[in-house]
């Protein structure tokens, strides 16, 4: 339990680095835009992937549980796309992305550490976690709200697509569906959630490669780490801020 | 010229070093020799403020270090270039811009002037060509010559190297030594060099510290070591076969 507390102190004096004012701003504008593409536009060939094919299947099972004439077939559209702007894409994607992103950063950051990178930078008078992972935290703030709303189009696509070859449903009640009363809010309510995320999916891992210590191993214990802390963060957010915002 | 005055040094109860005192000369190289563990490259990472002392001092030309914020180390680290046993060159970054990074970072020099400053250095360290290499596909003693390019480029009044031979062949090792050697005659810096390498300490020992069990056990120059009747330091220069045979001459 002390180890916990002693982890979130370390962690939060950790962000006091990160957000104290940097040494160069013009070095750090080019960090966040080669951060924005190595994290960011990385991750979208896997994101599509993975909403077209997850809205398909969201399509494919509300159709097989709808399956009754007392039912109106537009609410495949309309479950598909409230399970995709609520859950599917805020929350599933953050926790893809924290398993992308954070083990990628908390592996870039646990070598750059044990290879004595980062103790090259404070050699030379920079402040290390500010100039690492401060572009990162911003990238990801910037990137992935962006990111989740691709999802959001491209989840509804797959159950689009479900729908042209589906015998079960017609293409105007999956269109109908989909803009059967909708509530720009829950769009709010889930880019909150997706800074947040965005924030922990950066944050968590850079903490953890930060503070590596040892060689090859260590390096892939912390990446582990990152994802396993990374993933509870989100999913305990994702409540907090549900239960604060929906109800 | 660096004054170490009395320093200790715990890690979780266990005391490392112990009341320390060493003054590294300017315009020499000043080298720490000591066994793995005896607490050299913690001595260094103290000097360079990589760790904090528990007590004791530590004077840059009569700055105290040890009493200075954030940003009065900031201004004394601009002085300071250091080169890894590793050579920690950043990975995603050319030798160009591995070289460019501190220039980058604290001058408000034009691009063009950087890179002449660049090519300067990299010229300075015998490379040429090179500029567009990541370190990962250069050699291991062209990595530790990008290093100690990185290190020279904002004209350091001190340069510290740790193990600047490791891992390297001896005829590379040799090169690097006098590299540095040239380097610190050249610029008049107060050079400090951690090693256990003896070709080192007998190539390039202007001024020697022993280092042991966390103590400084001996001081002197490359001439003195081999006279010395210390055990623990006979134990330590006569450790292989060619050099207690030497020894028996």
């Amino acid at each position: 339990m002390i180890s916990i507390f002693h982890h979130i102190g370390k962690y939060f004096l950790l962000l006091g680095k990160v957000f104290k004012k940097p040494d160069n701003f013009k070095l750090i504008r080019k960090q966040i835009i080669h951060e924005m593409v190595s994290l960011g536009i990385g991750s979208l060939g896997l994101i599509a992937i993975i909403s077209l094919f997850m809205g398909a299947v969201v399509t494919l099972q509300t159709a097989s549980n709808l399956n009754n004439p007392l039912l109106p077939a537009y609410l495949i559209g309309y479950a598909t796309r409230e399970s995709f702007i609520l859950e599917m894409a805020p929350t599933v994607m953050s926790l893809i992305l924290a398993g992308k992103i954070g083990s990628n950063i908390a592996s870039e950051i646990g070598a750059m550490r044990v290879t004595e990178q980062i103790d090259a930078l404070e050699i030379m008078g920079v402040n290390s976690a500010s100039y690492l992972i401060f572009p990162k935290i911003t990238a990801a703030l910037l990137f992935i709200p962006i990111i989740v709303i691709y999802s959001m189009f491209l989840g509804a696509l797959g159950g689009f697509i479900v729908a042209l070859y589906s015998s079960g449903m017609t293409i105007e009640d999956y269109i109908t569906g989909l803009r059967y009363d909708f509530k720009p809010f829950s769009i709010v309510y889930a880019m909150i959630k997706t800074v947040f995320f965005a924030f922990v999916i950066t944050s968590i891992p850079s903490y953890h490669g930060y503070y590596t210590r040892g060689g090859a191993l260590e390096i892939g214990i912390s990446s582990t780490k990152s994802v396993v802390y990374t993933s509870i963060v989100i999913l305990i957010i994702n409540y907090i801020i549900t239960q604060l915002l929906l109800l | 010229m660096i004054e170490v005055k009395n320093i200790n040094k715990y890690f979780s109860g266990n005391q490392i070093l112990h009341d320390v005192s060493i003054d590294f000369k300017k315009g020499k190289i000043n080298l720490i020799i000591g066994a793995s563990g005896s607490g050299k490259s913690v001595l260094t990472k103290c000097i360079v403020g990589l760790h904090e002392v528990d007590n004791g001092s530590i004077e840059y030309d009569g700055r105290d270090f040890t009493k200075m914020n954030f940003k009065e180390r900031k201004n004394i680290r601009k002085e300071i270039g250091m080169l890894f046993q590793g050579a920690a060159l950043f990975d995603s970054l050319t030798v160009e811009e591995n070289v460019k990074f501190p220039l980058k970072m604290y001058t408000t020099k034009s691009q063009e002037e950087i890179l002449t400053r660049v090519n300067f250095c990299l010229q300075r360290v015998n490379l040429e060509n090179v500029n567009s290499l990541y370190p990962a596909e250069l050699s291991g003693g062209m990595q530790k010559r990008v290093g100690i390019a990185r290190a020279i480029a904002l004209n350091p009044k001190y340069l510290f190297c740790d193990e600047p031979n490791s891992g390297l062949d001896p005829q590379t090792g040799i090169v690097i030594d006098n590299l540095i050697q040239e380097i610190t005659e050249e610029y008049n810096i107060t050079t400090i060099v951690v090693t256990h390498d003896m070709n080192s300490v007998m190539e390039t020992g202007d001024n020697i510290s022993f280092i042991y069990e966390g103590k400084k056990w001996w001081e002197g120059n490359k001439h003195e070591i081999l006279k010395t009747h210390n055990q623990e330091l006979c134990d330590f220069v006569y450790a292989s076969r060619i050099m207690k045979k030497f020894k028996a001459l």
